[in-house]
């Protein structure tokens, strides 16, 4: 199995606050990785330092290869990370923004295709612009852009806030779907039981530090 | 792929998203051009006089094109925090000096149209009259005002964007660094309108001036722009 995610002894700081305090932690290809905790753990701030917004101050890591300390705007062209907000445009339809991200990095109009039927975006909810989308329908356009930028590493922030139940277990399958297609997903969530049926490995961050 | 050929098709991906986002909203059309045309009518009932009208009229349209200007920045920013899209862009490494080239491209069509609008109501309104060689300078002033005015608007917009009360925050950041965009292309349309007899000749080197600002402000906002919007 190959390592996509290779931390250790990572030390992260947000303004004078030590968010990661010691962080190791190894991901392999096509896992789907749950970190639980509690509200001001630090599961956040461990996928924004894996997405490279967060500059790490002491220990070493590696993300799809790539170091984070030297190269972090490369490592942000091939990971995603989905946050609380979709980063959709919501007077552009949910055709038009998933163009849009294709078209910043090359991607064909079946890649296009391919992701918008995958994400089950396709048809008539094609043309309807993103503003008079629901919570769920928004969340499958923004996993849709995912695909499309061709993101190998999944970050999601508390994917499933905001789902109704039948929104929570399409996405569940949705993320699988994509896993079985390539990704890897490391997925935040302080409603443990519930992503924990989704994932393939459990940790549990608190304090800044995971185990 | 080149790193220059890459960003030239951020930067149109980008132009493009934003032209459609106006074309899906019509809010340039319906709102802002609107809202300058009743500037220029206000600007008339106030003066009530058509000799001091088209004596000042070129000053007019630049002010009104700066008040206008206010509104398209603040809305084109603003559809990029609405659901975070700034933000992500940030986040998945898009070049920022594309994502400035695109919107500075963007903001230069929608400032363009207006300023023809503003214009075209300067004549009919204040019975502006321009030469051949006039009309033809007074087209240039818009092209090279309207570069200067998008790449600066662009820059400044990306300032205030993350910025708490960024709605007051843009225009007392901005206004007094467009003044001399505002006196350049003023001056140049007074010479392209033959205001207070005014000569054509005139109002080349007010131009050059708006040229260099141009200039400037692309570069400083292509370097400047992602480390403004990272913080």
């Amino acid at each position: 199995m190959e390592t996509v995610i290779e931390l250790k002894g990572v030390v992260a700081v947000l303004g004078t606050f030590p968010a990661l305090a010691g962080v190791s932690l190894s991901v392999q290809r096509g896992e789907i990785l749950l970190l639980q905790g509690p509200n001001g753990a630090g599961k956040t701030s461990l996928l924004r330092v894996c997405a490279g917004l967060v500059p790490i101050e002491r220990g070493t890591g590696s993300i799809l290869g790539i170091d984070l300390a030297t190269n972090r705007q490369d490592i942000r062209t091939r990971v995603g990370l989905l946050g609380h907000t979709n980063g959709l445009y919501l007077d552009l339809t949910v055709e038009q923004n998933i163009q849009f991200w294709a078209s910043t990095v090359g991607a064909s109009q079946e890649e296009v295709a391919n992701a918008m039927s995958t994400m089950r975006v396709d048809g008539r909810l094609a043309k309807v612009k993103a503003g008079q989308l629901s919570a769920g329908q928004r969340r499958r356009t923004a996993l849709a852009s995912l695909i499309v930028r061709r993101a190998e590493i999944w970050l999601l922030d508390e994917p499933h806030a905001g789902l109704d139940a039948a929104g929570r277990d399409e996405l569940d399958a949705l993320l699988r779907n994509a896993v079985a297609a390539g990704a890897t997903v490391v997925l935040a969530s302080h409603e443990s039981e519930r992503a924990a049926g989704l994932a393939t490995r459990t940790v549990t961050v608190d304090g800044g530090g995971a185990s | 792929m080149s790193t220059f050929t890459q960003r030239r098709r951020v930067a149109l991906a980008v132009a493009r998203k934003d032209l459609t986002i106006e074309w899906n909203s019509r809010i340039l059309v319906n709102q802002v051009a609107p809202f300058a045309a009743i500037i220029m009518v206000l600007f008339a009932f106030a003066l009530d006089n058509d000799g001091i009208l088209q004596r000042v009229a070129p000053g007019l349209v630049w002010l009104a094109t700066l008040f206008s200007m206010l509104v398209v920045i603040q809305r084109t920013f603003a559809v990029e925090s609405a659901d975070g899209a700034l933000d992500a862009l940030r986040v998945a490494g898009v070049d920022p000096s594309a994502i400035f080239i695109g919107k500075s491209v963007a903001l230069m069509v929608q400032l363009f149209a207006l300023e023809l609008l503003l214009v075209g109501t300067a004549v009919v309104l204040y019975g502006v009259e321009m030469s051949l060689l006039g009309f033809a300078e007074a087209i240039v002033t818009l092209l090279t005002a309207t570069v200067g005015l998008a790449c600066v608007g662009t820059l400044y917009g990306g300032l205030a964007a993350g910025a708490r009360g960024r709605e007051t925050l843009l225009p007392l950041l901005l206004l007094p660094v467009v003044a001399p965009v505002l006196i350049g292309a003023t001056r140049a349309t007074e010479a392209a309108f033959g205001s207070g007899g005014a000569q054509v000749s005139e109002g080349w080197p007010w131009i050059l001036l708006l040229a260099v600002f141009a200039v400037i402000f692309a570069v400083v906002g292509a370097v400047a722009f992602g480390p403004l919007v990272d913080e």
